[in-house]
């Protein structure tokens, strides 16, 4: 009888599967909860849902469903007026507003938006009737209407209607952390297994070998137990065209921190020149020479720059070419001391591999990298992973 | 079948008494996630209380295996028992050693297993209980039989977000995020440990507990779990109403607010946020 609302749920996104509705529909059968609609939601809610991010989707996606029948928690509020207005104001220029005195004037409009909030039920792309996003409708944003009216949040598969309902879980939607699992078990390739440290495990091989040699009376040997030591560098591009990467970068350190014991990281500006920074609120006064770090870490360590390659080939090749200040020697041949001094090292691009080829300062990059340049995909962490240990894997 | 209700000392949400009837009827694991400091691991215990069973916990820390939860063969000590031709060696079962879970699948009556911080492990422990929370049994090799929960416990896992689980486990899960508490909900827990609190004091101390959890940017927000600690402290040391009253964090500082606070820089925070005039302390 919930299939409708189970196949919403699916349609709409969410991670259900056939078991977990079977289970609500036993709980149902068994009368865990009450006949009653709150009471419904938490138990739909606790069987049906798995992780705080989609609480706020549910929630919405449950009040839209249900609509009309009674529900205490999820009740429709008004549209606060004033909200409205400062969109408006903040979102149009004078010439626009004249626009929308043609189609009939301000008020004529807002009542017209509400109106379709309260009929769209569902998100909408496209189209020239319904508030969503990228259609010719005078609502959503992203459409081609100058009054369009862009509506919460920064919108892709936001729709409209989220912004003003009671959503308690909507802060656990946005500050969870996402998608960096995947990047964790890519990271874990990366596993450099030595024994180090107390000797609490049984050496089995010894052991046999010194009980034999004492006459079958037990010798026992113990070793220590095989731990990942493997060290890593993290040089991070930071500022300028990295910008739009930001996000995938902290997904990634964010996972690198937790997987990996021995981390260190640090941050330049497109290219590596005579000194780099650890603290990015201090880039300009706590600097470290890079000669420092080329002669502090040893071969043992692995190396991973992460950056668009994206700049000015002159930032590379030529002397006084950084953006920031004059160079005395230019950033190729810093690039290269690393390649020449850490066997395993790999520049991890964030930005399409397709455009690769046509970025001059990318191919001068990949080439010094001697082609060990991978995309930040999962495929390609892996394989910069499998190139970081040592195996001969170019992209 | 048996409800739980929440007990005495726990004051259990409607949606949270939901969740966890729902997962002792269809027999499967909770999970339970939350802020810091609002109960979760109590949960167990108290749902252990409440329905009168037996509980069985399991620490989850970063070196844990999935196997250690089963069982443990201990080889060394069998080797070097046959050494003095000790006849306990001709048994095999002697030398496995049970894990928690095993335990409370072979216990007489139906009790309660708490899988505590099941993200403090490694990003595989999870899918390496797949079959055995599914199931409730598992193999052991050693003595060549399966074991199987004589009653399915209550398994109760909390997790603190510190890795995120597999989608796998997820699905065999029930689910439960727990708020943190509203206003009247807190000043229900509160009476639950103070009975005899003073109203007046217990207004003043939300108002500041409260307070403190609405200055944006600090790291640790202070929970439950340390407003409980605060307020012993507050009646220990006789404190009063008024005492409360003149706390503006700059001239004078709430009495014991090191246990309201863990971190020296949301104590220079807040000190900030004061003398900078951002007054976000809303008087309820």
């Amino acid at each position: 009888m919930f299939l409708d609302f189970f196949l919403l749920l699916k349609e709409e996104g969410l991670p259900v599967t056939i078991g977990e509705y079977l289970n609500l529909l036993e709980a149902l059968n068994k009368r865990v909860a009450a006949f009653n609609v709150e009471d419904f939601y938490f138990l739909s809610k606790t069987i049906l849902i798995k992780h705080e991010q989609f609480l706020d989707r549910y929630d919405l996606l449950f009040g839209n469903y249900f609509h009309g029948i009674e529900l205490s928690d999820i009740e429709k509020k008004e549209i606060p007026e004033d909200w409205l207005k400062k969109e408006i104001d903040r979102l149009f220029s004078e010439e626009e507003k004249a626009l929308i005195e043609k189609l009939g004037g301000l008020e004529k409009v807002m009542e017209r938006l509400k109106q379709l909030l309260e009929e769209q039920k569902e998100k909408h792309q496209g189209g020239n009737k319904w508030i969503g996003t990228g259609g010719t409708s005078p609502f959503g944003h992203g459409g081609y209407n100058p009054e369009g009216v862009r509506i919460g949040g920064s919108g892709g598969q936001k729709s409209a209607i989220k912004v003003w309902e009671k959503r308690e879980y909507q802060n656990y939607a946005s500050n969870v952390e996402l998608n960096t699992r995947n990047i964790k078990l890519a990271l874990k390739r990366l596993r450099i297994l030595t024994r180090e440290g107390i000797e609490d495990e049984l050496d089995l091989h010894t052991t046999i070998e010194k009980t034999c040699k004492n006459a079958g009376y037990l010798d026992i040997e113990m070793q220590a137990p095989k731990k990942n030591r493997v060290k890593v560098l993290l040089f991070f591009d930071v500022g300028g065209s990295m910008d739009p990467h930001v996000e995938i970068c902290e997904q990634i350190f964010s996972a690198a921190k937790s997987e990996l014991k021995h981390l260190e990281f640090f941050y330049f500006h497109n290219c590596v020149y005579e000194s780099i920074w650890k603290d990015n609120n201090m880039r300009h006064n706590d600097r470290i020479p890079t000669f420092e770090i080329l002669h502090k870490f040893n071969q043992d360590y692995r190396i991973i720059f992460v950056g668009d390659a994206t700049m000015s080939p002159y930032e590379i090749t030529a002397l006084g070419g950084s953006v920031e200040h004059y160079n005395d020697e230019s950033g190729a041949a810093w690039l290269q001391r690393f390649v020449d001094k850490f066997p395993n090292i790999v520049w991890l691009n964030p930005s399409n591999e397709y455009y690769w080829d046509g970025v001059p300062s990318t191919k001068i990059i990949k080439h010094i990298f001697k082609d060990r340049m991978f995309p930040m995909t999962l495929d390609g962490l892996a394989n910069a992973m499998k190139t970081l240990k040592g195996k001969k894997v170019v992209h | 079948m048996q409800e739980f209700k929440g007990t005495e000392n726990y004051i259990a949400t409607e949606e949270l008494q939901i969740a966890v009837n729902a997962a002792i009827a269809l027999e499967k694991p909770l999970l339970i996630k939350g802020e810091p400091g609002t109960g979760k691991t109590l949960l167990a215990f108290e749902i252990a209380k409440a329905l009168g069973k037996d509980i069985h916990t399991w620490h989850v820390k970063s070196t844990t295996t999935a196997q250690q939860g089963l069982y443990e063969y201990d080889a060394v000590a069998r080797l070097r028992d046959s050494q003095f031709g000790d006849d306990k060696t001709k048994d095999i079962s002697h030398y496995i050693i049970k894990g928690k879970m095993w335990q409370a699948f072979e216990s007489e009556e139906k009790s309660v297993l708490l899988i505590d911080e099941i993200d403090k492990a490694d990003i595989e422990f999870p899918n390496d209980l797949l079959l055995e929370l599914d199931k409730m049994e598992f193999y052991c090799y050693e003595l060549q039989k399966t074991i199987k929960a004589k009653n399915r416990p209550i398994v109760i896992i909390t997790s603190n977000n510190e890795k995120e689980l597999p989608d796998a486990f997820l699905r065999r899960c029930f689910f439960h995020f727990i708020r943190f508490p509203e206003r009247q909900t807190m000043i229900d827990i509160v009476k639950v440990h103070f009975p005899t609190i003073e109203d007046d004091l217990m207004e003043e101390a939300m108002k500041v507990f409260y307070g403190i959890r609405e200055i944006h940017g600090i790291k640790k927000k202070p929970s439950t779990s340390e407003l409980i600690d605060w307020i012993r402290l507050l009646k220990l040391g006789k404190n009063t109403k008024e005492d409360l009253e003149k706390i503006d964090f700059v001239a004078a500082q709430p009495p014991y607010f090191g246990s309201l606070l863990k971190n020296e820089q949301d104590f220079e925070h807040i000190l900030k946020a004061k003398r900078a005039g951002q007054n976000t302390f809303r008087r309820f």
